[in-house]
């Protein structure tokens, strides 16, 4: 039951995105169509959930006072794997998240993740609070990105439904502002009711 | 000119936050007040601009020299978190007055995205060290003036009766969205 919740509280109770508002950059900046905004997230879930397995397996190996820079090696290791199989194997989505893949390493959801979960829980919580959280995000945007694709180019998932051109501004920057100000403020009035 | 276009480039027409969205944490974090919005953006403008020039040497003289380049993102955020240790350590040293100015955003910046975010940029932008300087100031400059900006709003704000499920982060995202829209009026000037 209590390992469950580990899993499940990243989706709606504790979303990164929605509820905790960590990781706003690459929200606002990668989801300008669905499939880019569910790249970044799978991206982030796989450095999460690496950096939770490490550092839950060797968090009584760090002392104390190196802990943080000893978790930001880890995590930036990570990335780098992220950065070089995505160069690999996904060349188009690595050009379109350009930037925003090495700047995972300063995503304050996996650093968050790394000293308020794995470093003081075991292997098996830390792993799916760290898929979970890391779900929990690729989810929210997915749903940022979806949001945008339909309303700015009347498309989802790069199938066009829409004859012609939709709301510009959703694609440019102030609608990202705007659809992520009106989502939470949705997942606000969810929670409360 | 070429520097003065850069620096309108960076400042208005691609400004960080509102265009390119690097440094959202903070721009959401600490905007309640202006002054705190000027102090962190004092400390960021500093921050930067010492990041890049550091990076860059780094970049051009190890990384690129040894062949080294898959090692970048890992070089840059160690190099930028003993440096924002440093200048914290030595600030505390000489100069008090700027320290308790400054000092409390320093350990913030290590984890603003904009500050690696630039560092990166300036090294695939290929710009030479003193484009990469002004970019870098130029850039820290925007940030701040956005900050400012969205905190001189913001005090506004507590003045208005806002919805409840809307206050705080939501209502902020929206004012900076159409920030943004008045920011995209600058398109076209410079480059």
């Amino acid at each position: 039951m209590n390992q469950m919740q580990n899993f499940s509280k990243g989706f709606i109770k504790e979303n990164p995105l929605l509820v905790l508002v960590l990781g706003c950059c690459p929200a606002l900046a990668t989801t300008t169509s669905a499939l880019n905004g569910l790249g970044m997230g799978i991206a982030t879930t796989f450095v999460l959930l690496g950096s939770n397995v490490v550092i839950s397996s060797i968090s009584n190996l760090i002392p104390d006072k190196v802990r943080i820079p000893s978790f930001i090696v880890i995590i930036a290791s990570f990335v780098t794997i992220v950065e070089l199989i995505m160069k690999a194997y996904t060349p188009v989505l690595f050009e379109k998240l350009g930037i925003f893949i090495p700047l995972i390493v300063v995503n304050c959801i996996v650093l968050g993740r790394a000293e308020a979960f794995a470093s003081k829980n075991s292997l098996l919580s830390s792993i799916l609070d760290g898929l979970g959280m890391g779900l929990g995000f690729t989810m929210a945007l997915g749903i940022l990105g979806a949001f945008r694709e339909i309303a700015g180019n009347g498309a989802i998932f790069n199938y066009k439904f829409h004859e012609g051109d939709g709301i510009l501004v959703f694609i440019l920057s102030p609608g990202a502002f705007i659809a992520l100000g009106y989502l939470i403020a949705l997942v606000n009035r969810i929670r409360k009711t | 000119m070429e520097y003065l276009l850069l620096i309108i480039s960076a400042v208005l027409v691609n400004n960080i936050v509102l265009a390119q969205f690097l440094g959202v944490c903070p721009f959401l974090g600490v905007s309640n007040k202006v002054s705190t919005a000027a102090g962190m953006s004092g400390a960021v403008t500093f921050v930067m601009v010492l990041a890049t020039v550091v990076t860059y040497l780094i970049q051009t003289y190890i990384l690129d020299a040894l062949g080294l380049g898959f090692m970048q993102t890992i070089t840059f955020i160690l190099v930028i978190a003993s440096l924002v240790q440093m200048v914290e350590i030595i600030l505390k040293k000489i100069s008090q007055p700027l320290y308790q100015a400054l000092g409390i955003f320093l350990p913030l910046i290590t984890t603003n995205c904009a500050v690696l975010g630039v560092a990166i940029l300036v090294i695939r932008k290929e710009y030479n060290l003193l484009e990469g300087v002004v970019y870098s100031a130029a850039t820290a400059v925007g940030f701040g003036l956005a900050l400012v900006l969205l905190a001189g709003i913001r005090e506004q704000l507590d003045l208005v009766d806002v919805p409840k499920g809307m206050k705080g982060v939501p209502v902020s995202l929206i004012i900076a969205g159409i920030m943004a829209l008045a920011f995209m009026g600058f398109t076209g000037i410079g480059k």
